[in-house]
């Protein structure tokens, strides 16, 4: 696996792990009960990917999945700021979830077209998993598209999401990744190096 | 030594951690068992790649091997060679029994929302075609929820992948 791929992969990554968190910080307090069963059950979905697509740059790169995930600092993430932020209105969070969904569909588009049989085959697998989530969120934009509150939040954050399929665009950072950054690896920071669990 | 047949016995024998009514020879998840001496290599795909039992699974396989007197190697293959369509026959009687709708056959195409609030879908409990999508995703990933409005029934369907 060449470097270039590596750090395509650890771009997609670092998306999926972010975006999941962001995603489950809905549990319990969406507006209906059934988007706290559909925002948990995306984030989950989407830090199973990040999961897998850091195995498969781990192993290149002699580390681990969670070495990759979690001992980096803010800074050396490859994610882009749209997944960062911690959106605390429904309509905006649907407004990112598509404009999200819109991009990583056309990159796993890519990635499957990819002479590598490991990344491609994986990539189909994921793909598989994210036609759910490309229903759900069709389906909501399907009802919010003539709410001017949704509009504007698609014009907002669309700008955003070209980020997803540039790479020489990353590498700017929200100060809520820190935010985010610090409870995520706040136990596994204070447990010395190697603990296992 | 251990003969295969010993080790897909013992692997049927093995339930899914989330869906105890069938096993992980059921659900299709073993893809082959290869022996050398005393060493038993077992290729295991993922359901779905955020699933929680993976690890369940994984570890219950090595010990189930282990407990044959062997040496397991589980290799985990993160491709896209597991769909639901590897459920067994026997695997999809026995969850629709449980009142888990078994899921439908892979398409060529990924699903969508039109299919998945088609009356195809029959409810397990009573077998009718009326039954509603209620939500896309369910308790775990691999699973949404449906209303039969003629049993009045809310069931989990199992979702294609």
């Amino acid at each position: 696996m060449n470097e270039e791929v590596q750090r395509t992969l650890l771009e997609i990554a670092d998306d999926e792990l972010i975006l999941g968190w962001r995603d489950s910080e809905w549990t319990g307090v969406a507006p209906l009960l059934e988007e706290d069963v559909a925002f948990s059950s995306i984030a989950q979905n989407e830090i199973g990917h990040a999961r897998a697509l850091y195995e498969l740059v781990a192993r290149a790169q002699g580390t681990t999945a969670d070495a990759l995930a979690f001992d980096r600092s803010p800074d050396e993430y490859r994610c882009a700021p749209l997944v960062e932020l911690r959106l605390m209105d429904w309509a905006e969070t649907i407004a990112r979830h598509y404009l999200y969904e819109e991009a990583d569909a056309k990159r796993l588009e890519q990635l499957k077209q990819l002479d590598d049989p490991e990344i491609a085959g994986l990539a189909a697998k994921i793909d598989r998993e994210e036609a759910y989530h490309r229903i759900h969120a069709q389906m909501w934009f399907d009802r919010l598209q003539d709410e001017p509150r949704f509009i504007e939040a698609l014009e907002k954050l669309r700008p955003q999401a070209e980020t997803l399929l540039d790479s020489t665009k990353r590498g700017e950072h929200t100060p809520e990744l820190t935010d985010l950054w610090e409870e995520m690896t706040m136990v596994r920071r204070s447990q010395p190096v190697g603990t296992t669990w | 030594m251990v003969t295969e047949a010993q080790v897909w016995d013992a692997l049927a024998e093995i339930p899914d951690p989330e869906i105890p009514v069938i096993s992980l020879v059921d659900l299709g998840v073993v893809r082959g068992v290869d022996i050398d001496d005393r060493r038993v290599r077992v290729d295991f795909t993922p359901t779905f790649l955020g699933c929680p039992a993976l690890e369940v699974m994984r570890d219950a396989m090595a010990d189930s091997i282990r407990a044959l007197g062997a040496e397991p190697e589980i290799q985990v293959l993160l491709d896209d060679s597991w769909s639901t369509d590897r459920i067994t026959a026997e695997g999809r009687e026995k969850l629709r029994a449980s009142g888990f709708a078994p899921p439908s056959p892979r398409g060529t195409a990924a699903p969508t929302l039109v299919q998945l609030q088609s009356n195809a879908h029959r409810c397990p409990y009573c077998g009718s075609s009326e039954t509603r999508l209620e939500n896309i995703f369910g308790p775990t990933p691999c699973r949404s929820l449906r209303y039969c409005a003629s049993c009045r029934q809310p069931y989990e369907q199992f979702k294609t992948i």
